[in-house]
Parts: structure tokens; sequence; C-alpha cells
């Protein structure tokens, strides 16, 4: 035959073309089932943005709402609850926010796009259960100097009333802030950022 | 028979093998029931203006009564072309939200205390009945003060739907044939008796868009499908060449 | 790739062995035709299948009241959901027709002849797992040919002598088709029958090796060795046919590129249109049919007139292909050295098997009216039609018998070593 390492040259050649084509191939077909995985159409409908009327909200209440199966509490802050904010800092794990998830817009000194509106997560960072809403400034069976925020039955983590969580309690973090925007004075849409922001 | 008078035999019976495997399957569709046929719907689900129209017409008449359970808005925007905006402004009249399944909003005990029926889902019917068929049916009302809704069908005897386009359409009545032999008379053929807001041809394209329309919804996989199957047929075709070219490379050994 | 491999045979020196003594050092007869790729398609497809069926039950719902939801949620909702579902449903389709074309290469070429036989039974075996496997993947949808065909499948066992009722009662795990049986043939068509069909298949391809492969000439080339022990006409299967088989998965799958992007229903033909209609046990379809690959055998089952013969008979003509080796008694294998009377039988048989499956697909009214007129008696001449074939498909074995047990079968000498070309 000819000569025996033309040939061998150009088999290695055609072998390894062929097994690249045929390789991303295989690579490419492989996407659409990795993708399959990816949220349904049902879950993102399912995990869609939530707007809720906040008009009938009073000073001090707190109502609950439902968004991608998690509880989201928001709170009408009184000018109270706002006075004693600042002055939990130093009892605070980590009063600058700086290791827990909030949006940028939010990381700030009441952890809130206006000061008097809260919005958050309401799940315990400790091991998940779901806080008490504790908003008013008296003292608590937990805490004689309570000044108004979420306190967690389960294992008695504390939190202030931008859900920041205090020392000494075995929760390690903030309790989170989703992403939400003001539609207009009387409603928030969770699940959003502001326009512009973060 | 010589080895070779075989094997050109066998070719060629085999190539009639396929043939006839091949207009086997491409015969009248499985749809063609018994007594024949419809006309060809004529319907393009890749012509978007045409499933915009479409959408409009029955989200105006339709959805009243027949939801599109399996298919959402955003989906319905996606493979038409379509904004959220212009979704939620003009094609969603049942309340829902832009991610949700179109969802007729009339309730079904009610639908069937009026009509006796629950008016069904027609995220299927296309591939259900076919094109032809629910185009022909779009078609084929006619008045019929026997009925009780006032309306009768020649592709659907005794349907129990009124008919909601009789606006556009105008209305038609039957017009029979003699009675033979103790049988019921039976229609002849239909005649438009009253006009409606649309000419023949204008609504022959309503329905053709409605129709287009309601195929997209029985299978909306059909527009990125062939878009994305001939690049994999494309992609077939070169590897193929290449292991070809491989396989004759190799085989120099054993000729 | 050389320090991988020797690596790997300080450790297991026994696997590595295998693998020789299946690919390179596997000798296969260098005359393979293109009815030898269907095999190895085979493979191709089971694998499909899995891969693609293990995806379809990650979103699928096996209830009554779910079922037919999450295939529209799997066809809309989840991303790809749809290449998914049609991959698997082509798939299927597939299965049969390369299996159909692999065993028609066996009656072709005496495949199945000593010492194949083995090789023949465990096919058949496969055969049978497969239609069961079909069958029961078809039924998973829930649409309403998916409940009637199991209605009438089932109802089929009930001419079984003395236990039928209480069979068909066993089978459906309820007096209809309904959760039990739905919940009992997802746990058959995704664990139980896959295994059994992978066991089946390796079996299959180990019995195969034990003997070696036949060729379109149906000569064996073990009988002619070369110095180095090799036959002759044998060459290592791997690279040669690894590489020719690579060109025909590639022009397969071009066919079935075409099927599933272009035409998925096929006419309705791979999907048929009852089926995207809910499972409704107070509307039957206006025609109950199986999916065309069962079409031939449902023919014959309808073809006869009463309901136990027609079951019978419906076995029966898978029940004789088992037998076809002890059928034939001729010692030629390749249809290229039988006598005439064989090649011309075995050309009936496969137009028979077609306008069977025609019949069964109902087809035929269609052909019949265009032929003798709209107010032709299509049940009259169906059945004519019909009842001629099932005779000329079982006279098709009958004849293979006495043709070969009463020696009037003249064959053509049969080369020492294979015809160089194809």
């Amino acid at each position: 035959m000819a000569d025996e390492s033309i040939n061998k040259g150009r088999r290695r050649f055609l072998t390894a073309s062929t097994a690249v084509i045929g390789g991303a191939g295989l690579a490419i077909t492989a996407i659409p089932f990795v993708e399959t995985w990816l949220p349904s159409a049902r879950a993102e409908s399912a995990g869609a943005p939530v707007t809720i009327a906040i008009g009938k909200i009073e000073k001090g209440q707190m109502v609950r709402y439902g968004w991608r199966s998690q509880p989201v509490f928001v709170v009408n802050r009184t000018p109270e609850q706002l006075e004693w904010l600042p002055k939990q800092d130093p009892l605070l794990r980590d009063p600058k926010s700086n290791e827990s998830e909030q949006p940028k817009y939010c990381q700030n000194a009441t952890r809130s796009i206006k000061p008097e509106w809260m919005v958050l997560i309401g799940i315990c960072t400790h091991l998940g259960c779901v806080p008490d809403y504790k908003g008013e400034v008296k003292p608590e069976p937990f805490d004689p100097n309570w000044k108004g925020g979420f306190y967690c039955p389960c294992h008695h983590s504390r939190y202030d009333i931008a859900a920041r969580v205090y020392q000494g309690v075995p929760a390690p973090l903030n309790m989170v802030v989703p992403p939400y925007h003001f539609v207009d004075d009387t409603h928030i849409q969770i699940g959003v950022d502001p326009k512009g922001a973060a | 028979m010589t080895d070779k008078t075989f094997r050109a035999s066998m070719r060629s019976l085999s190539a009639l093998l396929v043939a006839l495997a091949v207009a086997l399957i491409a015969s009248p569709s499985a749809f063609a029931e018994e007594g024949g046929g419809y006309a060809n719907a004529n319907i393009n689900v890749h012509d978007e203006a045409s499933l915009q129209r479409g959408a409009r017409l029955y989200m105006n008449y339709c959805v009243g009564c027949h939801s599109l359970k399996y298919l959402r808005y955003s989906q319905m925007a996606d493979g038409l072309g379509l904004t959220e905006k212009q979704v939620m402004d003009n094609l969603n009249f049942t309340g829902a939200k832009f991610g949700e399944p179109i969802v007729s909003a009339m309730p079904e005990a009610e639908a069937e205390k009026w009509f006796g029926k629950v008016p069904p889902d027609l995220s299927l019917e296309v591939s259900a009945k076919g094109a032809d068929w629910v185009s022909a049916y779009l078609k084929a009302f006619y008045l019929d003060p026997a009925t009780n809704s006032g309306w009768n069908n020649t592709v659907f005897p005794n349907v129990a739907m009124p008919f909601p386009l009789w606006q556009l359409q105008g209305e038609q009545v039957a017009v029979m044939n003699p009675p033979e032999n103790g049988q019921p008379a039976a229609v002849k053929e239909l005649k438009l008796a009253q006009t409606g807001s649309m000419t023949p041809a204008q609504y022959d394209q309503a329905v053709r868009d409605l129709t287009s329309f309601l195929a997209y919804v029985s299978s909306p996989d059909e527009l990125p499908r062939s878009r994305i199957g001939a690049w994999v047929v494309i992609y077939l075709v070169l590897f193929t060449l290449f292991a070809l070219v491989l396989k004759k490379e190799y085989w120099k050994d054993v000729h | 790739m050389g320090a991988f491999t020797q690596w790997f045979n300080e450790r297991a020196p026994g696997l590595g062995a295998v693998y020789k003594k299946h690919m390179t050092g596997y000798y296969a007869p260098r005359n393979f035709n293109v009815m030898y790729y269907f095999g190895s398609l085979a493979l191709l497809v089971l694998v499909n299948q899995i891969v693609t069926g293990i995806f379809l039950t990650m979103f699928y719902t096996p209830t009554a009241a779910g079922a037919f939801d999450s295939v529209q949620y799997i066809m809309r909702d989840v991303q790809w959901g749809w290449l998914v579902r049609y991959m698997h449903v082509t798939g299927a389709s597939m299965f049969f027709i390369v299996v159909y074309l692999h065993m028609f290469r066996g009656l072709m070429y005496g495949s199945y002849k000593k010492p194949r036989e083995l090789v023949w039974l465990l096919g058949m075996l496969i055969f049978l797992a497969l239609m069961a496997e079909a069958f029961m993947g078809y039924v998973l949808p829930w649409g309403n040919m998916s409940f009637w065909g199991a209605k009438v499948i089932i109802t089929l066992f009930s001419a079984v002598p003395v236990i039928g009722s209480q069979l068909v009662d066993w089978i459906m795990g309820s007096f209809v088709p309904s959760d039990p049986t739905l919940n009992r043939f997802f746990a058959l068509h995704v664990v139980a029958l896959p295994l059994v069909l992978l066991l089946l298949v390796v079996l299959h391809l180990g019995a195969l090796h034990e003997v070696g492969s036949n060729n379109p000439d149906g000569v064996e080339i073990k009988k002619h060795k070369g110095p180095d022990g090799h036959p002759l006409d044998g060459i290592p299967f791997h690279p040669y046919y690894t590489v020719k088989d690579l060109v025909g998965v590639g022009v397969f799958l071009i066919i079935c590129a075409i099927v599933i992007f272009f035409e998925p229903t096929v006419g309705g033909f791979f999907l048929e249109h009852d089926n995207s209609i809910p499972a409704n046990d107070l509307v039957t379809p206006a025609t109950i049919k199986p999916v065309w690959y069962f079409s031939p055998f449902y023919a014959i089952l309808r073809m006869i007139p009463s309901k136990g013969f027609g079951v019978l008979a419906m076995a029966l003509s898978i029940i004789v292909l088992f037998l076809v080796p002890w059928l034939d008694r001729g010692k030629v294998k390749s249809v290229r050295y039988r006598g005439v009377g064989y090649k011309v039988a075995l050309t009936i048989f496969a137009i028979v098997f077609i306008l069977l499956a025609a019949i069964g697909a109902d087809l035929t009214p269609g052909w019949i009216v265009s032929i003798f007129g709209p107010d032709a008696d299509i049940t009259t001449i169906e059945n004519l039609f019909g009842r001629t074939l099932v005779v000329l498909y079982f006279a098709f074995f009958a004849f293979l018998w006495v043709y070969t047990f009463f020696g009037l079968e003249k064959t053509k000498p049969v080369p020492e070593r294979v015809s160089t070309h194809d």
C-alpha cells in the first residue's frame, strides 16, 4: 500500500476531526437536557413579582404576604421605633449589614427605601423558623429593654425593627430583605428593584 | 436468475417497498374520517401578523367561554412577537397575571346550565381534530330554529354552541334536500341569507387567522422547532460526510 | 491515553481483555452490507430512549389526574421539554423500524440458523419485551387513545380460558384502566422493562459473539483461518465496523432529525391525534387503533371474526417467529443462494406484512373508496383482502417448512469464501 507514515498521519487527522465534530455535537445536544432543569414557565409564573397594597396598614402594624413560597413581612414603623433604631447598633452583630443579604439600596440605617416601611423575608437566619413580630416598645420576658423588633420562638433569636440580629443569639445574620420598589405611595411590588437602582 | 439480476431486482424491490411505505405515510392523514376530508385550511403558523389577528379574534369572540389553559399569556407574547404591555392591554380579558394561563372567566357550572355542556378547552383542538376540520367548522354554522341556541352546524351536527362570529360572517341558512323514504331532510348546502360586516373573502381570511392561531396554540414549539431543525440537519450532514471520509480511509485496508 | 491504559490494565487486567475480545479482537465478516447497520442503530435508539426517558420522568406526573397535564407541562413550560418528548416518541417508532429491518435481515440471510438459534431466540424475547414496553409507554400520557388502547388490549386477555376475566382485573388493578393501572405501568415502563431489555441485549450480543456474526453470503468465515488464527474473511470489529457504523449513525440521525424537527407526528402515525384529548371513559375515539408498529398484528386480530381465535391468531403470528430456526430445514443460509421459491415467498411475506400494517392502521377504507367508489362495501372488501393476507402470512411459515423438509428447495452452490463486494 502507500507510504505507511502518510496513512497514519491522515488517519489521525481524520479521526481527530471527526471526533471533534462529533464531540461538539454531543456537547451541544447536552445543553437542552441540562437546561430542562432551569425554572420552568410554571415556576417563573409562581415566582413572579407580587404587588401589594399598603394603604390600609396602620402605624406599628405588620402584615404578612407570600412571595416565592416565602413569608414577606411589611411593617409600617412608628416614629418611636425609628427613634430607637440607631441606638441598637452597639448591641448588634452586623449593624452595617455587611454580611447579610439585602439590595444595595437597602444597605442603610433603616434597611429600607423609605424609613417608615420595612420589607423583609420573615425567615430566621438560624434554622429557618418564622419569627414573631413584637413591635411594641415595652419590656418583654425575653428582654427587659426591648425596643421593638422580631423574636424567634424556636431558639430565642432576636432582631431589631430593621430585622438586624442581636449579639448573643444563635442566628448569625440579619434577616433577608428582598428586592422591591414602590409602584406608587400605596403599592409595593416585591421581586423587582426600583428603576435605575441596584 | 443470476446473482447480479437477483441483486438488481432486490434493489428495485427495496426501492419499491420504501416508496410504498412513504406513500402510506403521505396518504390522506389519519384526519380524513368517514365521508372524506375537509377543504385545506391553508394556515401558516409562521405568519406572525396572521397569528396576531387570530389571537385578537379569539380573545374577542371565544375566550369568554373557551379556555386555552395550557398556554400562558407570557408564552403567547413570545410566540406572537408582542410585548407584555401589548398583551395585557389588548388581549387579556380574563384578568389573569402575565405569567398565568389563559382561562375563561365563565364558571363551568353556569356554562353547563346554559349550554347543556361545558365549553371545552381549545388548547389542543387543532391537534385533535386537524386545522381543516376547525376551519370548516367555523364556516359551517347556519340558523336553525329547532335547536336551543337557534344555531346548527353541518360539520358538527346539533352542536350545543351558538355562533359567536355571526356579526362577521353574516347569517347562513340551510338549503335542504327533499326528504327521501322516511329519512329526515338532509342539508344540501349553506347559503348566506344575511351579510355580516365582512365579505366572504374577508371572513375566509379571518377563519384562516383564527385557525392558524389555534394551530399555534396546539403546538407552540413549532415556531422554534423548524428553525433549529435546519441547523441540526446541516450539522448532521457535515458530521456524516466526515464520518464517511474517515470510513473510506480505514477501509482502504480491507479492499 | 497509553499511560491510562497501562494504569488500568495493572489493576483490572480482565476488563481490558474483555474489551479486546469484543471490539478489536472480534472478527466480523468483511462483507456486511446495508442490512447490517440496524443492530448498532437499535442500540443507539435504546440509549436514546433511556436518556430521554429519564429526563421525561423528572417532569411527568404518574397519576390519572395529573398525567395529561404534566405532558403539556413538559411540552410547553419545561425548557426544551418539547425536544425531549419528541426525541422519545420518535425514538419509539424508529426502534420498531430498525428492529423490523434487523429481523428481516435475519430472515434474508439465515442468521437464525445453527449455531445462532440462541441469538435469534434472545432477539425474539427482546422483541416481546419491546412491544410490552412500547404499549405501556403509550398509556402513560393518559390521552383518550392511551385509555381506550389500554382497555382494548388488556381486555384481549379475557380470551384466556378459565382465568381470563380475573386476569384482566389483575392486570388493571381495577375494573377499568385507571390510577392503579397507570401507576403499575409507570413502574414497569420506567424501571422493570428497561432493566429486562438491557439484560437481554447483553445476552443477545454475548450469544452472538460466542459464535460470531453471519454475513450476506451465509458463509461461515471461521472455516478458513489465516496463519494468525483469524478468519481470512474477517476484519476486527474495531476500527472497521465502529467507523462504518458511525456513518450509519449519521445517516440515521439525519432521518430522525427531519422527523423530530419538521414532522414529529408524521401525520398522526407517530403520535395519534386522539391522544390530544384527555382520557374519557365515556367517549370512544372513532377508530381505536394502536400505534403503527403494532398494526400488522392488530390487523390479524381484527380479521378473525371470533374473539378467542383472533387473539390466538395474533399470539401465534408472533410465536411462529420463535420457531423459524426449526421450521426452516434448509442448509443454505443466505437468500442469495436459496431456491427461487424461497426468494418469492420472502418477498411476498414482506409485502403482506406491510399491507397488514395498512389494514391495522385503518388506511384501507380510504383506498377502497378511491378504487371502488364511495358506495363500496368497505367492510366486506376489507375482510376479503385482510383475511387473504392473514392466510398468506401464516402460509409463509408453512411453505418454509414444507419446502425445506421435503427437500423441494433447489439451492445454488454456496461459495467457500465471501463475495468481495456487497
